[in-house]
């Protein structure tokens, strides 16, 4: 594979392009609403409509606006078809060249869709994941090429250095930062592992990410292998999304085939191999230290660092480890230059970042917004507000390691720094939104069962503290505890996020510290008087046995 | 190997290039607490016993895993800290069912021993009371769950001084248990060798000999430093 | 100066610390003029009186008598000291909470219908036999208390030092090995 060959197989793809196309969202949301049969069924349409050599049905990637779903695209109409039932095939393909499918359509001109930008979902939706050839005519792996060919390999990390780029899996350290220690560790075998063990609840991005546009994230791997002197790298992808999975392995398929991987990639001297390692479920394994000793074959526990991975990582070698969405930019980067992603976002937090979009709010789906964007611009004009005429609460960033962030601070911009002085995180980018209605004491009660339950048991703080807060909080909810077990919950929040081992038990607290913070009175309104008999204070009539 | 200098509780320290803050504290004289560390068996840094403060650095650092720094000034028993270990000890005691007084170890245990060096009158938290079972199907060990802290001495010995690889770790969170093989009845283990190791490892009542009673269970650690000098330093001395 | 009214009171426990207590030997002796014994299980005083100065409460609170005793307790003292390991921990007498819930049923089951020789009965008369909470709990957990005094038993010397400084008006500081559970 050279450059010729991969202008050839864009102008090839492109010169078959026909003239109206059908993108049907095959992504997973969009799949478990039966878009299979619906893409089946608008093929047998178009062959009944004897259309085969004008129109071409594409399976495509996440095309976003997930609740709705399943989701058709008719180009070049660019009508969005919403809720399409395997039997509106016909109609569809019959307005192709004119007239009104009795299908409901989805407004392309609403803010969900025009506020986006795009970058790392540039081509979901648009190209067919399991083609590379759809990826190459998008451009894809020129960057690759380029760097392979054109570039020292500190010229790939000092581009994603100026790009600003941070790390998107949470906790946002600057990527080329991070590559630098790697290039720079000495070592003869050096690792990349892409961190896909999304685990939040509520979030799917990186799901959308794999399932829309892997190429995206193995040209991203890539890269980074060049630019640190890797060659071996590792997807650690949790088993749980099979057709992430699925396309992944098709993707590394293509992609060896076409000397993308493997030896001498562009007819250069790098080598790469990547392979799929498969999560068994554990939350704790999306922690860089838990997830190398999984890919390992060991217990999946975090250790403690230093050594950071950079320096001692997969089996003692240096190892580059960054997240799905942190891959997907690089390919734009470096096909784009750093100075372009630069120019997108705010003075810290450069380029875009996707969130999933979830909870109590009317549009649910994946967006990608510029850093900077202010969460009352997402929540309301692109979210649409709380549906059924409710009132928003708070917006709950970050999942389990993050906070809540009351309706009173909407206008917060949406970057690392901001998000942090709230209390929350920018996190891998779930987004959960609440209404009126939802109880904070329990939204934080949720969120200390599932570390509890996710701790990997470890650390005594982790494991023995969640386990003691979410009884404490247990009590609270059930309206059986009192100003001093309240008092003991507030230490050990500081306790648990002071001393634990990872950032899975030092987060821990983080969804009872802000909603303490921001919905106070919700904790103190259910709090009991203290029956215990304190001398000097009025005794409350003694209750029966203990909580819970 | 070049030998650093630092300041461990205002005492100018000097310790070997690779030492750990433990190390150092250790042969100055001064006292860390620790429940996962077992001289002779890499540490993990898992009990947080032996979090330092260190000035200039935000993060409590766990003396057992962190090298020293050249110049560092190390305070292993500021307020904070001693109050951290407190919560940590208490945490423990009301996580699974400690019962001193009908324990083996009574008396011989680390853990109970660190609880009253800290003040630990008595647990502020509501005990959580889970149901454990005891295996006792080993003609020669007991491994009561109840007792057990998981900080994985028995584990370690088992794979790194032993080399048996029978005691493991499964399950998650407060369910996480040591097991034997995958996860059957200990006497039927066929890789176990018996040796005891694990047994001499436990800091608590929770891996014992079978026959003792209360307070009889005393964790002879004597035969594995024993066999863990003889590896280091290739001498057989007692 | 008045003696100090002492009581001692015996809850779910094995009256263990209340023999180490009587292990203080001539140390008794010395407490004989101090203290005015006003509530025990080895005096005859069937209402626990108002003023009570000290008291010792061992055992842990299985049933309804004991969680409206202590709180009377509470209310009639100034000083209250959890008395061994199980008003401080709950120790042996709360491993039936390892049964889980249902575990007062269970209890009863085993020791009063699986054990007996011959007529097996559970003794519920109301008002007579006190109901077996579901959860044994140590004593903090239902009424404040002032000082702990772990031991299983709580050597006699150990009570020497805590009724001791109490009765010399200081602050009792128990530490190191004098707080040991078991």
């Amino acid at each position: 594979m050279v450059l010729n060959d991969l202008i050839q197989i864009k102008e090839r793809e492109l010169a078959s392009r026909k003239k109206y196309v059908l993108r049907c969202c095959m992504a997973a949301g969009c799949m478990s609403s039966n878009a299979q049969s619906l893409k089946d069924e608008l093929e047998k349409a178009v062959a009944a409509a004897g259309l085969k050599d004008e129109v071409e049905v594409r399976g495509v990637g996440c095309l976003k606006l997930c609740c709705q779903g399943p989701l058709v695209q008719a180009d070049p109409a660019e009508i969005l078809y919403e809720r399409v039932k395997p039997e509106d095939a016909a109609a569809i393909v019959a307005a192709l060249k004119g007239g009104q499918a009795k299908v409901s359509q989805g407004d392309l001109n609403h803010p969900f869709f025009t506020r986006q930008m795009s970058i790392v979902l540039a081509n979901s939706g648009i190209v067919d994941p399991e083609r590379i050839d759809s990826y190459i005519a998008a451009d894809g792996y020129l960057a690759l090429r380029n760097a392979l060919r054109e570039m020292e390999p500190k010229e790939v990390t000092d581009t994603i250095v100026r790009s600003g780029l941070r790390g998107r899996g949470g906790a946002g350290f600057p990527t080329g930062l991070k590559w630098g220690t790697v290039a720079k560790s000495t070592g003869t075998k050096k690792y990349v592992i892409c961190n896909a063990d999304e685990g939040d609840p509520g979030a799917f991005m990186d799901r959308s990410v794999l399932e829309s546009d892997p190429h995206a994230v193995l040209e991203g791997m890539a890269l980074a292998a060049y630019a640190v002197g890797a060659d071996q790298g590792y997807i650690y992808v949790r088993a749980e999304y099979p057709l992430a999975i699925s396309r992944l392995q098709t993707a590394i398929k293509q992609a060896k085939q076409y000397g993308l991987l493997g030896s001498g990639v562009f007819e250069s001297p790098f080598n790469l191999t990547i392979d799929l390692r498969l999560g068994a479920g554990a939350f704790v394994c999306g922690e860089e230290t838990a997830l190398m000793a999984s890919v390992e074959g060991k217990r999946g526990t975090p250790r403690p660092r230093p050594p950071f991975p950079a320096e001692k990582g997969l089996w003692n070698c240096p190892t580059l480890i960054n997240n799905v969405e942190t891959f997907a930019n690089v390919p734009a980067i470096v096909r784009n230059g750093a100075e372009w992603f630069a120019g997108i976002g705010t003075e810290k937090s450069k380029g875009t970042k996707v969130f999933a979009l979830a909870g109590k709010i009317k549009n649910t789906g994946l967006i990608e917004v510029p850093m900077g964007t202010k969460l009352r611009d997402i929540v309301e004009d692109m979210g649409g507000g709380a549906p059924d005429g409710g009132t928003i609460k708070a917006v709950q960033t970050g999942g389990p390691s993050g906070g809540c962030i009351p309706a009173g601070s909407l206008d917060t911009p949406v970057d690392y720094e901001s998000l942090s002085k709230l209390g929350s995180i920018m996190g891998s980018g779930g987004m959960i939104v609440m209404d009126q209605a939802t109880d904070m004491v329990d939204v934080a009660r949720f969120f200390m069962e599932f570390c509890m339950d996710e701790s990997c048991g470890k650390c005594v703080p982790c494991r023995a503290g969640t386990a003691q807060m979410h009884h404490l909080l247990s009590k609270i909810v059930a309206r059986k505890a009192t100003a001093e077990d309240l008092a003991k919950l507030e230490e050990l929040c500081d306790m648990v996020k002071h001393t634990s081992l990872c950032g899975l038990g030092q987060t821990a607290p983080n969804p009872v510290m802000s909603t303490l913070r921001f919905f106070r009175g919700e904790y103190t309104e259910r709090l009991q008087p203290d029956t215990l008999g304190r001398p000097g204070t009025e005794s409350a009539v003694p209750a029966g046995s203990r909580a819970t | 190997m070049c030998a650093k200098t630092l300041t461990i509780d205002g005492n100018e320290v000097s310790a070997a290039d690779d030492a750990t803050i433990l190390d150092a504290a250790t042969e100055a004289g001064i006292k860390i607490p620790t429940l996962c560390h077992l001289e002779g068996v890499y540490d993990i840094g898992a009990c947080r016993l032996c979090l330092v403060e260190a000035v200039g650095i935000p993060k409590l650092l766990p003396a057992c895993t962190t090298k020293v720094v050249e110049g560092m000034n190390v305070r292993t028993d500021t307020e904070r800290i001693r109050k951290y270990r407190r919560i940590n000890l208490e945490l423990l005691f009301a996580e699974r069912n400690h019962v001193c007084s009908v324990c083996v170890s009574n008396n011989h245990c680390e853990l109970q021993t660190l609880a009253y060096n800290h003040g630990m009158d008595h647990v502020r938290y509501d005990y959580l009371f889970p149901k454990w079972a005891v295996d006792t199907t080993h003609p020669r060990y007991g491994m009561d769950h109840n007792r057990c802290i998981l900080c994985t001495r028995c584990v370690r010995v088992c794979w790194h001084v032993e080399g048996a690889g029978t005691l493991n770790t499964a399950g998650r969170g407060a369910r996480s248990q040591i097991i034997a093989d995958l996860i059957q009845p200990w006497g039927e283990a066929d890789s176990c060798t018996s040796c005891g190791k694990c047994v001499m490892a436990c800091p608590t009542g929770a891996l014992f000999q079978r026959g003792a009673t209360v307070g009889e269970m005393e964790h002879d650690r004597e035969k594995l430093e024993f066999i863990i000098t003889a590896r280091e330093k290739k001498q057989w001395i007692p | 100066m008045d003696p100090l009214r002492l009581a001692t009171v015996w809850m779910g426990g094995c009256a263990g610390c209340h023999m180490s207590f009587l292990d203080l030997d001539e140390f008794l002796i010395d407490l004989a003029p101090k203290v005015e014994l006003v509530f025990s299980p080895v005096v005859d005083a069937k209402e626990y009186p108002e003023g009570v100065d000290l008291v010792l409460i061992e055992g842990a609170v299985c049933n309804e008598e004991h969680v409206e005793m202590a709180h009377k307790i509470r209310r009639r003292t100034k000083t209250v000291v959890a008395f061994g390991d199980c008003a401080v921990t709950g120790n042996v007498t709360a491993m039936r909470n390892q049964l889980g819930l249902g575990n007062a049923e269970n209890v009863l089951q085993r020791a009063y219908i699986e054990l007996a020789d011959s007529t097996g009965r559970i003794p519920k008369l109301k008002g007579i036999v006190p109901e077996l909470l579901e959860h044994v709990m140590p004593l903090q957990e239902v009424i404040h208390v002032d000082y702990y005094l772990p031991g299983c038993p709580p050597p006699a010397d150990r009570i020497k030092a805590l009724v001791g400084a109490l009765l010399a008006g200081q602050t009792p500081k128990l530490e190191g090995k004098d707080i040991k559970f078991g």
